[in-house]
């Protein structure tokens, strides 16, 4: 039979706020004074509220952004790791160095126009280059799962060779181990990467100014939502590869164009939303994004239709996002069409000084919306 | 994309809101209630109220399916999946809705077998590969779902799959529309119709609605195009001193829905005396359970469910903001107990709720955002 007990932490969180409400000035007005409590809650550091890892943590959002600010940086704090980019960057002797890590857990392991491999290769150089280095040398470490094919590692190895051979990288150093059977999925890799600065660029979001433009390289999605149809889980086809590919090519053609870039990313887990909203909070400042201008292949529109996710929250492999001195934007677009990875760029938005810290996006159909960090993983929604 | 984009089309939006403003009387305020969870995403998606005039304004109302699951129901659920050998598979968007102890993101994460499905044909697929395990399907929603869970059990039950259950969480729109008209201080002057729920029960249901309340309902698909011919056929109501049940979403819904998927809800499933709804508190005969027939597919009855109750904070208002009577920041919880990251009420469970929605965005005004992007 049915008894009654109540939630201990709407319990524990309503004598805070009554607490804090009890402190509160009363000359302002009681709308004013909420979305003063509100904005009090917003710049305060981000806290871990969950005992547990969830996969929320990994995908990029909130939930990954309060991990990292909430723990790591807690624990390791320093100047470079506090930039919080995609690469550190400092000195030795006279040269500026990049240096940066990431693992790949990508499930299936291949998929139409790439595998772990050279997905684990191109992603590292990308966050080189994206930092403004030459991508030097990688380190590559596997962790495989007792009875994973021998076959399927010499394949892996072949595509991660063959994409550091295209992207001019050596690997130079390496580890194994090996993991009980059931303990991970076949095969997970971590790269680390090193490069070298050699323009005298300096990019960041401290750069941006409002009347600067947005630019993406080309179509958006095509790796996540190639990942989510190669799972099989949702019985449709459709003709679409992921965009997995080294982007310091198509940097350094950027670049030498347009050495108005204040800030380079490449779009990847969180999509090119999530980009866009570390820019606006990082920089306060909003980001307009008109939705007709942004790139997507007919497939994943369709894709993204029917599963109810927003493709601008979906992962790509081989697409840069830039902010460019609006002067010239023209040049950057030029530039970036006329590599054979930036065909497809195209101007989708500009910076300006109002609101702070939002992303708001003209929709096709002509309204207004705001694009929010997400919480965890897009999920799809029933109705 | 063909059968999209021409119900997305700018230029037909400008002149429908062009009529839209020639049919509001001077002075005088409009509040329409979209009852349907998805008519709020389609409205918030592509920024359908910049098109509407200031005097039009859209309240949302209870009808996303996961917002409106109690936290009781949803540790019910996790009891369930903790026990040895069961899978419990549920839509994407009810993972992350919190129940009094943790969503099924954290339970999943403790160490229960929790996984997403597209369709409940999908978790009876995982039943039938997995024949040493008890598969539990979360099932929730409006009768836009229920069809389809019905369907599964009769499909379980014909191949003589015996590891197949469903925790049945259906609820039906009437009783909650109802629940809102009987509100001594409502302020709606009409409502779009749930589109989806209508290709099942039809139209006539609602007629009740104009007949006995005096509230107009347009009946309204989920295009941009189709919600705001739905606002004009509104406001033509009320300018002429109409007061009926319209359809509008003809291309999908027929005026007596679907009489094979109300057959199977019929078949499987029955009324419930009362069931709880987030922020709303009990309301009678507004939930399915499974027949005494069907017990071998019901996870209430397999299961030792703990049906512990987990009472709402009483100073939770979502009822009063559903029917427009308080703005949200005059909740009194809204921002101190109840936040998106530690949501109460339906209004803040899901990001489209009227309080989510003022939470994150409040402090800007709908026009200072328009004006941002027109620069």
């Amino acid at each position: 039979m049915t008894t009654e007990r109540t939630a201990g932490w709407a319990e524990r969180a309503m004598a805070e706020a009554e607490a804090t409400a009890e402190r509160e000035s009363g000359r302002l007005s009681p709308e004013q004074q909420v979305l003063q409590r509100i904005e009090r809650a917003r710049r305060r550091s981000p806290k871990i509220r969950e005992s547990r890892i969830t996969l929320a943590h990994g995908a990029g959002g909130k939930a990954t952004h309060s991990l990292i600010e909430g723990l790591f940086v807690e624990a390791f704090r320093n100047p470079t790791l506090e930039e919080l980019d995609d690469g550190a960057v400092f000195s030795v002797g006279s040269s500026r160095l990049a240096f940066t890590t990431d693992s790949y857990v990508v499930s299936p392991l291949f998929f139409p126009g790439g595998d772990i491999g050279d997905l684990a290769v191109n992603g590292t150089v990308n966050d080189l280059a994206v930092s403004g280095a030459r991508p030097l040398y990688l380190s590559a470490g596997f962790i495989l799962e007792e009875g994973f094919p021998i076959a399927d590692l010499r394949r892996i190895a072949t595509s991660m060779a063959a994409a550091a051979q295209r992207a001019g990288v050596q690997v130079v150093t390496g580890d194994t181990k090996v993991v009980q059977r059931g303990k991970a999925d076949g095969c997970y890799i971590n790269t680390a990467g090193v490069g070298v600065l050699e323009r005298p660029v300096s990019l960041g979001t401290a750069h941006i100014r409002p009347g600067d433009a947005v630019i993406v390289s080309g179509p958006i999605g095509d790796h996540g939502v190639t990942i989510m149809l190669a799972r099989g889980e949702l019985d449709i086809a459709a003709d679409l590869a992921s965009d997995t590919a080294a982007l310091h090519g198509l940097v350094d053609t950027l670049l030498d164009a347009a050495p108005g870039v204040r800030l380079l990313r490449d779009a990847t887990r969180g999509g090119v939303a999530t980009i866009l909203n570390e820019v606006a909070q990082a920089a306060q400042l909003a980001v307009i994004v008109d939705e007709s201008s942004v790139p997507m292949r007919p497939a994943v529109t369709g894709a993204c239709e029917l599963l109810g996710i927003d493709p601008l929250y979906v992962a790509c492999e081989g697409r840069l996002v830039t902010v460019v001195d609006g002067a010239q934007a023209e040049a950057a677009l030029a530039a970036l069409r006329g590599h054979p990875l930036g065909d497809g760029a195209a101007l989708i938005g500009r910076i300006t000084a109002d609101p702070p810290g939002m992303v708001l996006l003209r929709t096709a159909f002509g309204g207004t919306r705001v694009v929010d960090m997400l919480v965890g993983d897009p999920l799809p929604r029933i109705c | 994309m063909r059968f999209v984009d021409e119900y997305r089309d700018a230029d037909k939006a400008q002149a429908l809101a062009t009529q839209i403003a020639a049919l509001c009387e001077p002075g005088r305020q409009y509040k329409f209630m979209e009852v349907c969870g998805g008519h709020t995403h389609t409205i918030y998606k592509h920024g359908i109220e910049d098109y509407l005039p200031e005097s039009v304004s859209l309240v949302h109302g209870p009808g996303c399916p996961v917002c409106v699951i109690p936290m009781g129901r949803v540790d019910d659920a996790i009891a369930i999946a903790n026990e040895p050998g069961v899978i419990m598979t549920a839509f994407g968007d009810m993972m992350r809705v919190p129940g009094g102890n943790g969503s099924f993101l954290d339970a999943k994460a403790a160490g229960a077998d929790i996984r997403m499905v597209y369709s409940p044909l999908d978790a009876l697929k995982i039943a039938r590969t997995n024949p040493d395990r008890r598969v539990v399907f979360m099932a929730i929603g409006f009768e836009t779902t229920s069809p389809s869970t019905a369907m599964t059990v009769l499909r379980a039950a014909a191949e003589g799959i015996d590891n197949f259950s469903v925790f049945c969480n259906h609820v039906t729109i009437l009783p909650a529309i109802k629940a809102i008209l009987d509100s001594p201080d409502l302020r709606l002057d009409g409502f779009l119709g749930p589109g989806h729920v209508s290709t099942v029960i039809g139209c006539r249901p609602y007629e009740f609605i104009a007949r006995d309340y005096g509230k107009p309902l347009v009946c309204a698909g989920f295009e941009p195009l189709d919600l705001l011919q739905s606002v004009y056929l509104l406001l033509q109501q009320l300018a002429e001193g109409r007061c009926e049940v319209e359809n509008q979403y003809t291309r999908v819904v027929p005026w007596d829905g679907n009489l094979r998927a109300l057959e199977a809800i019929g078949q499987v499933m029955e009324l419930r005396p009362y069931f709880e709804w987030r922020g709303l508190g009990f309301i009678s005969h507004s939930a399915l359970r499974m027949r005494e027939e069907y017990a071998a597919y019901d996870a209430e009855r397999l299961f030792d469910v703990p049906g512990v109750r987990v009472a709402d904070p009483k100073a939770c208002q979502c009822g009063e903001v559903l029917k427009g009577v308080l703005k949200p920041w005059e909740c009194k919880v809204f921002g101190t107990a109840c936040t998106p990251e530690t949501p109460i009420g339906t209004c803040m469970v899901s990001s489209e709720g009227a309080c989510a929605a003022y939470y994150n965005f409040g402090r800007f005004t709908r026009q200072r955002l328009v004006e941002a992007t027109r620069v």
